[in-house]
């Protein structure tokens, strides 16, 4: 059983993203795309400034022996990344909700309105 | 053996070094361009240098020392003989440059591997150049392009290439600047008719298909394919992997293909040298023939041999490699398809699949899966363990990785993926029966092993110089590099 | 049967194991319109009877005393090189996929990438491409992805042109634009390139074409001030001499290519040779090709295994850094030892030797009437020599005397019609030198 805290919201692509207040939201993977995926040992974080478009390919996540596409869970534009993971990919295994975070973006809040709540997300993750 | 003893051998290279000084040699090259930084490779003495490298291959298993069943990789013996022809000093010590009539000895070697190579598939002509298969497929697909463009059908830049296909099929079309589309396999093995009649049309430049296929069953509707293709404008690209599983029996030009590739060191029993070299010579039909890879060989008509150029074939899609790839592998190959013949080709074919049928009859008697139990296995076929797996959590690299315990290389595993927890098995002709009931009966040991122990598998190999290594540590730490001291 | 096992007794207790009563009957599933049951090839041989053949061919290529050069290169390999490189362990192994079942193969190529970044001064280096100038393909595409939205590469006229050729090939596939550098006719060197718009890198050959030495501190400065990356192409051999591409200029070359062939490699008429690539760690994720790395077990003992597979085509497949599946292997392992064996004073002195050689030659050659040297610039082994008469007919001459005298430009398409590129090394004994004078002096005046 992964975990999926109540308090975030998620994408059918194993995005989470929280609400950080004042149009920002910080995204990540979730515990059940970490889990698939395996040891991670890169991480390729779109560049700040750049415009995401949901659902479309924004990255690259690599374990020992898999590549997976990141996709943006939300339009947006990036205004953080996760320097930390260039060093220790492995956080992103250890702690996907928290020192494992990717980046942080500017969007409406109509566009988080739109993702799935846990609830919604635990039926995809399970299934 | 004493493990305080072993310890005290110091393992590294880096670790006999004599320490010379740097020394300053007499030249007239300005002061600006010489070296300045250390070279800091080891000194060592010829004796210590002898040693290491002498321990370190007793760490590898090989066909020379080992069964070897790698699915699609056709780990077949590799004679003797061929090496020790392709080191005579007469081609060893030939520089590329030598004018061709000082060279005839080898252009005729190679003059004759080109028209066999052509015999043995059913083509019209050969290059040879490639350096490896990947470098043939690159080769193939640029052909494809070129064959379109110089037709003023400029509109095709799509390639077909099956699910299930080598990984170097959608790599190299998209090298080649096409747009890859998947066409699905059906439960049978063949491929699914409906899907690629819905993507065939004037974008679509070929198809890219290995047959027997990655799965390890014959394509049956192969000439029904070929027909569409060709109704639609495409051509046929022939992914030459497997090819040992027909030799001598059918070819792909006879199938109609219009182009392909042979790996020499899995169907020519050229040797895999841990990674390389290869040859991925490429064979065409007639109508391709302008675009192949310079150089050739060329016959004049009063018999003399010469490289071909650029003036000689000018819709050529050009060099792939400075000079004419890699001619020790191809002496090899000569020398394996002379020793064969017009009869020997023939019974490599036969007693491939006759190996793997047994193999796989044997095994399924044990209680292991067959992927496709309905099909006649070509030179190989797959088994999947996701009963054991269900059962006690076992997994495919667990059984390979026992195996290693018993002297046996793994079969390929997790290849190809749409057949869950897979095995690839290929035992090839050159094995005897003894050495697949040996196998046989170890992998009966396993799967007892697995259903009783099966923490034993979980953390094997026990028996090589390391167990599994932490290959996560491997990429984040990224030490690639000796760094000197 | 050659080098198949089973006799009859076998063979019907396996087919009947399996169900069938011949070996036909194994391709059933095989229309039968498809099957051929003779193929137009000569009967086989014994080994004997091809031994005899095939020992007739190698003599059949006359032995000349070599001294063609224009990157593949005559040198000596000690005996335990390939006495080792050609074990069946290594010989006879596949790719490195089981690391518990490689060890060896993956430590020889852990050694291999040291030595490279030794040699070159850069931090990382992949475990081999197929040759030089495949390599130096890669390299210019790597190039492309790591800077971005360029699409142009600038490319020396005095690159080795069967290089050139390969770049034409591969890079013309994906539709990139190779931009010429002229070089100055009266030196045979590069001229700073006018313009650098849309391009992403700057080939610098250290030795070109002429086997002239560039002014490479000056042209990787000048591109890395225009935004470019700067790929060094060298020689292996001459790198024991000079300045490794790290150290050019003030950042240094940010990538290395070259042909490995120098390093224990036999000539072979061209093949198999090994292509190195070395490069900066910060451009790690975009180098194509095989890279080992050291890691431990679960009991902490250090051990090797293929890393960054991820960037690979049985990974990415049509989003791999690149197509390609093998490197050299054992043209490496060879490479490797024969590296070892020499060690950093043994290549020293073989660069040196092949420097002297080539400037006594000269030296001898000068005091011929009628010779001359176009260009007066420092060289490492190799140098064009400027002939009164066809260089062709002089080279197709000599090969009367026994030598391959070196390589007529105008079989390249470029220098003058008298134009011979001439190389020496440690295999050249002072008397050989002589002998090419002579036999130079008696061609010439034959005329």
């Amino acid at each position: 059983m992964s975990k999926i805290p109540e308090s975030l919201r998620y994408s059918s692509t194993h995005e989470w993203v929280e609400d950080l207040g004042d149009g920002r939201y910080r995204v990540g993977i979730t515990d059940h795309a970490q889990a698939l995926l395996g040891d991670l040992v890169y991480a390729e974080v779109p560049e700040i400034e750049k415009n995401l478009q949901a659902g479309t390919v924004c990255g690259v996540l690599e374990s020992v022996k898999a590549a997976a596409d990141l996709y943006a869970p939300i339009d947006g534009k990036v205004l953080e990344r996760n320097e930390a993971l260039n060093d220790s990919p492995q956080l992103l295994n250890e702690d996907p909700y928290g020192q494992g975070w990717m980046m942080v973006v500017a969007a409406e809040s109509s566009a988080y309105a739109g993702l799935m709540d846990a609830a919604a997300y635990a039926n995809i993750a399970e299934a | 053996m004493n493990p305080a003893v072993t310890e005290t051998v110091n393992d590294s290279i880096f670790a006999h070094d004599h320490h010379l000084p740097g020394q300053k040699l007499p030249t007239d090259i300005p002061e600006d361009l010489l070296r300045k930084t250390p070279l800091n490779l080891p000194n060592a003495s010829e004796l210590d240098v002898l040693r290491h490298y002498t321990r370190l291959s007793q760490k590898n298993f090989s066909i020379d020392t080992q069964f070897y069943p790698l699915g699609s990789c056709t780990m077949k013996y590799n004679p003797r003989i061929a090496h020790a022809l392709a080191s005579l000093p007469g081609f060893a010590r030939l520089h590329p440059d030598t004018p061709a009539p000082a060279m005839q000895g080898l252009l005729q070697v190679l003059w004759e591997l080109q028209e066999w190579l052509a015999a043995a598939t059913g083509m019209a002509a050969v290059s040879l150049t490639p350096a490896a298969g990947a470098q043939g497929e690159l080769a193939g697909v640029a052909m494809i392009r070129a064959y379109h463009l110089a037709r003023g059908d400029t509109g095709r830049n799509k390639m077909l290439i099956p699910t299930a296909a080598h990984g170097t099929n959608p790599a190299s079309a998209q090298m080649a600047g096409f747009e890859v589309i998947e066409i699905p396999n059906l439960p049978d093995g063949d491929l699914d008719m409906a899907a690629l009649d819905a993507h065939l049309g004037p974008d679509v430049a070929g198809i890219m298909l290995t047959n027997p296929s990655t799965l390890g069953v014959f394509e049956r509707r192969i000439a029904e394919i070929a027909r569409h293709v060709h109704a639609a404008g495409g051509l046929l690209y022939y992914d030459g992997a497997n090819l040992n599983a027909i030799l001598g029996r059918v070819q792909p030009g006879q199938m109609g293909f219009d182009v392909m590739h042979l790996n020499l060191h899995k169907t020519f029993a050229t040797p895999h040298g841990g990674g390389g070299p290869g040859a991925g010579a490429v064979a065409v039909q007639e109508r391709l023939r302008p675009f192949l890879p310079l150089p050739t060989v060329l016959q004049e008509p009063h018999g003399a041999l010469r490289w071909m150029s650029i003036e000689d074939l000018p819709q050529s899609i050009g060099q792939l490699s400075a000079h004419g790839g890699n001619i020790g592998v191809l002496l090899r190959a000569h020398a394996y398809l002379r020793r064969l013949g017009r009869s020997g080709v023939g019974r490599v074919s036969a007693y491939a699949a006759l190996n793997a049928n047994y193999l796989l009859k044997e095994l399924q008697r044990l209680g292991y899966q067959a992927a496709f139990p309905e099909r006649r296995a070509s030179h190989e076929f797959i088994l999947s363990v996701s009963d054991l797996h269900k059962a006690t959590g076992v997994r495919a690299l667990d059984v390979a990785k026992r195996l290693l315990d018993f002297g046996i290389h793994a079969p390929t595993i997790y290849f190809p993926q749409l057949v869950p927890e897979c095995l690839l098995i290929e035992p090839t002709e050159t094995e005897s029966k003894a050495t697949l009931d040996r196998f046989v009966a170890v992998m009966a040991q396993i799967r007892q092993e697995a259903l009783e122990q099966p923490e034993l598998l979980r953390e094997a190999p026990h028996h090589l110089p390391v167990g599994r290594l932490d290959e996560a540590l491997a990429a984040r730490k990224l030490d690639v590099s000796a760094a000197p001291e | 049967m050659p080098y198949i096992p089973h006799d009859a007794e076998e063979t019907a207790a396996m087919l009947a194991a399996v169900g069938v009563n011949s070996l036909d009957a194994l391709f059933d599933e095989i229309p039968s319109s498809l099957q051929v049951h003779d193929m137009v090839l000569p009967e086989g041989l014994s080994e004997m009877a091809l031994r005899r053949e095939l020992e007739g061919r190698a003599l059949a290529n006359a032995p000349l005393v070599c001294f063609a050069g224009g990157g593949a290169y005559a040198h000596h390999i000690p005996a335990i090189v390939w006495e080792i490189a050609a074990r069946g362990e290594f010989y006879s192994a596949y790719t490195p996929y089981q690391p518990e079942a490689s060890q060896g193969t993956l430590q020889v190529l852990y050694e291999y990438q040291s030595f490279i970044t030794r040699l070159t001064g850069l931090e990382v280096s992949n475990a081999s491409l197929y040759d030089g100038a495949s390599g130096l393909a890669e390299a210019c595409l790597m190039a492309l992805r790591i800077q971005g939205s360029e699409k142009s590469i600038l490319v020396p006229e005095n690159l080795l042109p069967s290089w050139r050729s390969v770049l034409d090939t591969v890079l013309g596939m994906q539709n990139i634009r190779l931009q010429a550098v002229p070089y100055d006719p009266n030196s045979g060197t590069l001229q700073i390139p006018g313009d650098a718009s849309d391009a992403a890198a700057l080939i610098v050959p250290q030795i070109n074409a002429f086997g002239l030495l560039e002014s490479v501190d000056k042209l990787t400065d000048w591109a890395h001030a225009q935004g470019l990356l700067t790929i060094a192409v060298v020689n292996p051999l001459a790198l024991a001499m000079l300045k490794a591409p790290g150290d050019w200029g003030g950042k240094g070359a940010d990538m290395a290519v070259g042909e490995g062939q120098p390093m224990g490699i036999p000539l072979t008429g061209g093949g198999p040779y090994f292509g190195f690539l070395a490069c900066r760690k910060t451009h790690v994720r975009q180098l194509p090709g095989r890279l080992v790395a050291k890691t431990v077990d679960a009991q902490g003992r250090t051990g090797y295994c293929l890393t960054l597979q991820a960037r690979e085509q049985h990974i990415r497949r049509g989003k791999a850094t690149s197509n390609i599946c093998t490197n050299q292997g054992l043209m490496v392992t060879a490479a490797t030892i024969h590296m070892a064996t020499l060690g950093s004073h043994g290549l020293q002195e073989t660069a040196s030797c092949c420097h002297t050689r080539s400037r006594q030659l000269r030296e001898l050659l000068a005091a011929l009437p009628g010779v001359s040297f176009p260009y007066a610039g420092a060289f490492f082994h190799e140098w064009v020599l400027r002939l009164p008469m066809s260089a062709t007919a002089v080279r197709d001459a000599l090969l009367g005397h026994g030598l391959l005298a070196g390589i007529p430009l105008r079989e390249w398409e470029m220098g003058e019609p008298g134009d011979l590129l001439v190389c020496t090394t440690e295999l050249l004994e002072e008397a050989d030198l002589l002998t090419y004078r002579d036999a130079l002096k008696s061609v010439l005046e034959a005329q």
